[in-house]
């Protein structure tokens, strides 16, 4: 039955506290608190097996915690699953298409998930052929189309029910840039329109160009959460210098700099981040031998901050 | 307990549409194989018997491959469909980001499995009418048979696909479990006049034995009230242990 249970408008879309959840031996996550406020574009950042898809099957009732609670438009997912899923959409990361069948039918069997009924189940798959700019291929078998076509299928699958709260998982992993560019305009368009979202990537531009609050996520925990630039503000630094450089050359080269920095290094490449990348250049110049080095300078990015908040450095140690 | 019916005929409804797509390919086999047993074995071999269980060799055999064609229509969908969309094809975890419930997957599988078994043993039954081997309205009574052999068979085969890992272990299903169950049911002999007493107790336990025995009943006309009721019991309480395991593998699987 559909019961339209209302609750408190005003509070966050979604709210998790103190979320847990073991597979076994393997803590997938640990203690996660979230929230997501109304009309928000939310990233979850993580690395691959970092629980990002397990939170999100949690947050929409699939996957039961074991611990701590999930609340969905102010309602315990717990008691409501059935009333929440009718109100959010979800996009998986694997394609759950039915290959056989064409966009259409696959939008009219989805509908029926959401008990739409004719006729306006046949005006709900109009409109999402129409939004996603699925008509050229509306009547051929999902399994003749494009990695991109079927993605932006499988985005209006879970628009079916107008959903206030649009999850998505990895949206745009293995597609070509365009495509990505298209989605990301998709997407933009929703939470323009008042959509709540709440996505998982590890692509960092994806987050950086498409979210509002990023929260970044390693080994099941929640270890820092704002937007995207505050974030690098807060934690590292805006701008970032990177250049070729020996263990043994740095010290030379580094002499008598002061003005604070973020160091990272990887091999024989060095990585600082600080707020004013001219005065670290100038003092290299000043110092490096002939020819000089080359630098580049550059906009400190969610790469840089998600490699410093988690250890993992680009050789791939801890 | 939450099952919806509405949310269960919309997983029925996407086989549904499915099926829909491809009948025109799925339904010829379906006429097909059970046809080939009664012309192979009904009129072939049956030409050198006089007669079987007091009726001529054909008469015998026809009640008992209605319930095989019910049997292996259900199967089939309940084993490798219900393996393939849960794993490979995802359905139900797509199923499980809209308000569908486990139960209601659960739910509209059976029902759909029991939708094929039902064309599967109703195109055979059709054909039996047509060559006058069904005498109207008497066996009219098999058709519930049918049913409920598409039930129990729904429900073995679901339960098995729930709880099994790899698909190929749907052979052993196949070869070791419905085959034997296809030739002793007493679809091509009657049990009672080959087993010792001892054996017919055994015999009993035999899944398919129960609905054929009751189709027979009803192409013969004659029902024995007592031994009616226990066939119907054994599919029900079957039926239903069966469907309670899959309740629990299917919440496993898809809630982890």
């Amino acid at each position: 039955m559909t019961m339209h249970v209302s609750a408190d408008s005003s509070g966050p879309i979604v709210e998790t506290r103190n979320l847990c959840k073991r597979f076994g031996e393997r803590t997938a996550v640990d203690g996660l608190d979230l929230r997501v406020e109304p009309g928000v574009c939310y990233g979850l950042l993580g690395p691959n097996g970092a629980g990002k898809t397990t939170t999100l099957r949690m947050v929409y009732g699939v996957t039961r915690p074991t611990s701590g609670s999930v609340h969905v438009f102010g309602l315990d997912i717990a008691e409501h699953r059935r009333d929440v899923r009718a109100r959010l959409g979800v996009t998986l990361q694997d394609s759950v298409l039915i290959e056989q069948l064409s966009p259409e039918d696959n939008l009219r069997v989805f509908g029926r998930f959401h008990l739409l009924a004719e006729p306006e189940l046949s005006k709900r798959v109009d409109e999402l052929i129409d939004f996603l700019h699925l008509g050229s291929h509306r009547d051929a078998p999902v399994k003749t189309l494009s990695g991109g076509f079927q993605r932006r299928l499988a985005i209006a699958l879970s628009l079916m029910n107008r959903p206030e709260l649009l999850v998505l998982d990895e949206p745009t992993t293995g597609l070509d840039p365009a495509v990505r560019l298209a989605l990301w305009a998709s997407v933009r368009e929703l939470r323009e329109a008042g959509t709540t979202v709440l996505l998982t990537t590890h692509y960092m531009d994806e987050a950086e160009r498409l979210c509002d609050v990023v929260g970044i996520v390693a080994d099941g925990k929640l270890i820092a959460e704002g937007a995207p630039r505050e974030l690098i503000d807060r934690h590292l630094a805006p701008e970032t210098v990177e250049f070729d450089c020996s263990p043994a050359d740095e010290v030379g080269l580094l002499d008598g700099f002061a003005a604070p920095t973020h160091r990272l290094r990887s091999g024989n490449r060095l990585i600082f981040h600080l707020s004013d990348a001219a005065t670290l250049v100038e003092h290299i110049h000043g110092r490096d031998g002939e020819p000089h080095r080359r630098l580049v300078v550059r906009p400190t990015t969610l790469e840089d901050l998600f490699l410093s908040l988690t250890g993992a450095t680009l050789e791939g140690g801890a | 307990m939450s099952v919806s019916p509405r949310y269960s005929l919309a997983v029925w409804h996407r086989n549904a549409t499915m099926y829909g797509r491809t009948w025109k390919w799925n339904i010829l086999p379906n006429f097909f194989e059970p046809v080939f047993y009664l012309a192979a074995v009904g009129v072939g071999v049956g030409a050198y018997i006089q007669e079987m269980g007091g009726m001529s060799y054909l008469e015998f055999l026809a009640p008992g491959l209605v319930c095989v064609a019910a049997m292996n229509g259900a199967s089939y969908e309940a084993t490798y469909n219900v393996f393939v969309r849960m794993t490979f094809e995802k359905a139900y975890d797509a199923m499980l980001t809209t308000p569908v419930e486990p139960d209601d997957v659960l739910a509209g599988e059976t029902l759909w499995a029991m939708t094929r078994s039902a064309i599967y043993g109703g195109c055979f039954f059709l054909i039996l009418v047509l060559v006058g081997l069904a005498p109207l309205p008497t066996s009219l009574l098999a058709i519930p048979a049918m049913l409920l052999t598409g039930l129990l068979f729904a429900s073995i085969g679901i339960a098995f696909s729930l709880y099994i890992e790899t698909i190929d272990l749907f052979s052993f299903y196949f070869t070791l479990f419905l085959t034997p169950l296809f030739l002793f049911s007493d679809v091509f002999f009657p049990l009672e006049e080959r087993l010792s007493p001892t054996l017919q107790w055994v015999a009993e336990l035999l899944p398919l034995l129960h609905p054929v025995r009751l189709s027979r009943m009803a192409f013969r006309g004659d029902i024995s009230p007592g031994l009616a009721l226990w066939d119907v019991t054994y599919v029900l309480v079957f039926s239903a242990i069966l469907l309670a395991f899959a309740r629990r593998q299917a919440f496993r699987r898809l809630t982890s």
